[in-house]
């Protein structure tokens, strides 16, 4: 596991978003082809073969696939394609209707159920480019970042008090508390503003004593996330560079908003003020407070400060 | 309890404040006994060191007895009278264990403010801004000790609080300042400054075995203490160019090192250069008045120590590079690491080698703290040293 951004999290990189703009495209393709290879049978089994108008708009919406199925094979901009064939199904449907009114008999049934059946896959078309965007938007939130800090403890320290999974919330700010229900998985609870809890599952995927941690959050993650730790000897007999690699896409809506406050603005510096903490902890054996910052390091109180003055009994 | 707290520029005042509490598991609480006021409380006072808060208690340099541990503080007991370094350290990062105290890594709450200004975060210092940890400070009845199984040393029954509390601070900070001239038998050490700071600075250098010590201060009480009590020659920069005696002094080297103990609020005795700097530091385009720091650059000898103990907090303009680079000077600076030379020089005490409360002028009760500020702020009634009782 050489980067965090390989961690595949079931929400953003699982295989159901990930295949289904190609099949859709693969339709397109189908469709495509046939009406321009062979537009008389398509003509005759959609029930419009009595139309001359027909044989010239036939070729016409064989091309429009093609054009989709070029767009959503190609990879780029998946939720745009699969939108546009939701376009070209609302087309089609407007031609059937007025195919429809104009026909009687065996051939109005045979109109009737090309309908019906555009009809269907229209609302599979609006269903998967729901499903793509919301996927794409959710990889377009995806945060990233790089932090490191060094702890003056050998690799094997630092990594052990990491391992305990349970220690987490010891300097992790945002964290209440990390219950490891065995060795690989454990259930994390976060302090969201206004009293909010976010709480989810993780697993170990990766595990190299003394080197480096890998996890992950298991699926039905509000906040799908994964993350990283390695454990380097630091140059000249320094202790331990601590380098943490993170991913989280925040949801959108109301709990991503949560997500996003309990974050601040800048998401980085609650990440490196917890390495800070982790630094006090394993160094210091503590995290340090002063009365201007009775809950240590936090970015928050920092711009909040109270007077450097004992605290009052009542908030102690 | 009763304690000095910062009401903005030039306003101090005695109010009433909750009694400290343990807050970490390393913490003491100190019943002060004596306490006192410092040339950095002065930058505080004017209002020159960034991020201080209406309320915050000051004082970084005081002694008491221990009143109450943390369960992990085994070396002191309640009862053991203690003198307690300035900087806060926790003993066990990098820089603590290189004797680096006042750059201790961890012990900064607000690192996060001090890297925007600084670049890295020094240590965490008693009443002395949130900027260096929004800790509240000893001139009060009570203090919050972190840390206090590495800083507070005990202090022996014939040692009075006038001789230990000089060891939170000034004793030292002067000494340190010495040291960092890397002082040669025969070498001629001068002092910019002869306030707490600058005096221990040369009697220090005394006692590293300069040959010559020179002070220069514009106050004859202050620079007779100099002669009296550590047989330097003086200079009054009022009377005379400072540049040019001491060229003379030194038959045209200058000075092997020159120690800076006046830092960011220098006076110029030039009234148009003073004005040009003071209207900038007025106007926040520059923070520091370092006249004397940019003395001591052009009077050094070439290849010698120019050693900063006198703080800075911000930018310096008009800083003479050119001098700096071409002739090889070396400069030294930092807060003190106090925790390095408390017990050393508690024993050069103890042998009577020195009695660094010769520079002691005032003493007074802890509610005459406003009164304290403002005679040595204004240097008044031959004010060196003011000394709070509590
Ligand atoms: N590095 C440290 O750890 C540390 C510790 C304590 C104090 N300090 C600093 O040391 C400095 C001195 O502290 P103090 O308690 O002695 O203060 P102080 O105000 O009593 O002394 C400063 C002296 O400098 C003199 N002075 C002003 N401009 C001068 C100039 N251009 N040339 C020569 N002398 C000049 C003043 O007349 C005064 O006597 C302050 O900046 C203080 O913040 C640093
Ligand atoms: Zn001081
Ligand atoms: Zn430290």
């Amino acid at each position: 596991m050489s980067r965090v951004d390989t961690v595949l999290l079931p929400e953003l990189d699982g295989p159901v978003p990930a295949t289904l703009p190609s099949t859709l495209g693969l339709l397109s393709l189908a469709l495509g082809v046939g009406a321009l290879v062979a537009p008389g049978p398509v003509a005759r089994m959609t029930g419009v073969d009595d139309s001359p108008a027909a044989r010239a708009v036939l070729p016409a919406v064989g091309l429009r696939e093609l054009g989709s199925a070029a767009g959503l094979l190609s990879g780029a901009r998946p939720a745009g394609w699969a939108w546009s064939r939701v376009a070209g199904d609302a087309i089609d449907l407007t031609l059937l209707g007025r195919a429809l009114a104009d026909r009687s008999g065996a051939r109005r049934r045979r109109v009737a159920l090309t309908t019906l059946a555009v009809a269907g896959i229209t609302a599979i078309d609006v269903l998967a480019a729901v499903r793509i965007g919301r996927a794409g938007r959710a990889r377009a939130r995806v945060i990233r970042m790089e932090i490191a800090v060094t702890v003056n403890r050998s690799p094997a320290e630092a990594y052990r008090f990491w391992r305990d999974m349970e220690n987490l919330p010891r300097f992790m700010a945002h964290l209440e508390s990390v219950r490891a229900d065995d060795l690989r998985r454990s259930h994390w609870i976060a302090r969201g503003p206004a009293g909010r809890r976010v709480e989810w599952d993780a697993e170990i995927i990766d595990d190299k004593p003394n080197k480096s941690i890998t996890w992950r959050s298991l699926p039905g993650a509000g906040v799908p996330n994964a993350g990283r730790v390695r454990f380097v000897p630091a140059p000249g007999d320094r202790g331990t560079e601590v380098r943490v690699e993170l991913r989280y896409a925040p949801p959108a809506g109301a709990l991503g908003r949560a997500v996003a406050k309990l974050f601040g603005e800048e998401p980085e510096q609650q990440v490196r003020d917890d390495l800070r903490r982790f630094k006090q902890v394993l160094e210091a054996g503590e995290v340090v407070r002063s009365e201007g910052s009775p809950n240590g390091i936090s970015l928050r109180q920092q711009a909040m400060q109270r007077p450097a003055q004992p605290l009052p009994a009542s908030r102690r | 309890m009763k304690a000095t707290a910062w009401m903005g520029a030039d306003s101090v005042k005695v109010i009433d404040v909750p009694d400290p509490k343990i807050m970490n598991a390393r913490d003491a609480i100190v019943r002060i006994s004596t306490t006192a006021i410092c040339g950095s409380d002065l930058h505080l006072y004017h209002g020159y060191i960034p991020e201080m808060r209406k309320g915050d208690i000051l004082g970084h340099e005081f002694m008491g007895e221990v009143v109450e541990v943390g369960p992990q503080v085994r070396n002191l007991k309640p009862g053991d009278r203690v003198v307690v370094p300035f900087p806060i350290a926790c003993g066990h990062c990098s820089s603590c264990q290189r004797g680096l105290y006042s750059v201790c890594e961890n012990s900064n709450p607000n690192a996060g403010i001090a890297e925007k200004i600084m670049g890295h975060s020094p240590a965490g210092i008693f009443g002395y801004s949130h900027l260096l940890g929004g800790y509240a400070g000893g001139q009060a009845e009570y203090a919050r000790v972190p840390f206090a199984d590495i800083g507070p040393v005990k202090v022996p029954d014939e040692i009075t609080d006038d001789q230990a509390v000089m060891l939170a601070d000034v004793f030292p900070t002067g000494y340190m300042g010495a040291e960092m001239c890397d002082i040669k038998p025969g070498q001629v050490i001068a002092v910019w400054g002869a306030g707490p700071v600058g005096l221990l600075a040369a009697a220090s250098a005394r006692l590293l075995g300069a040959e010559r010590v020179i002070v220069i201060d514009r106050f004859p009480y202050r620079l007779r203490l100099a002669e009296e009590h550590i047989d330097a020659e003086t200079i009054n920069y009022e009377e005379t160019d400072v540049l040019d005696t001491l060229n003379e002094m030194t038959a045209g080297r200058g000075p092997d090192a020159c120690i800076d103990a006046v830092g960011l609020e220098g006076h110029h005795g030039n009234a148009a250069m003073y004005a040009y700097d003071r209207a900038k530091q007025v106007a926040r385009v520059e923070t520091e008045r370092p006249f004397a720091l940019r003395q001591a650059i052009l009077a050094c000898r070439s290849g010698g120590v120019v050693s900063v103990v006198g703080a800075y907090g911000g930018f310096v303009d008009k800083f003479p590079m050119g001098a700096f680079m071409n002739r090889s000077l070396v400069m030294r600076s930092g807060q003190c690491h106090v925790q390095r030379y408390t017990r050393p020089l508690l024993e050069r005490i103890q042998r009577g080698e020195i009695d660094p409360s010769f520079i002691v002028s005032h003493r007074m009760p802890l509610r005459d703290a406003p009164k304290g500020y403002k005679i040595f702020q204004k240097k008044q009634d031959d004010c060196t040293k003011v000394l709070l009782k509590v």
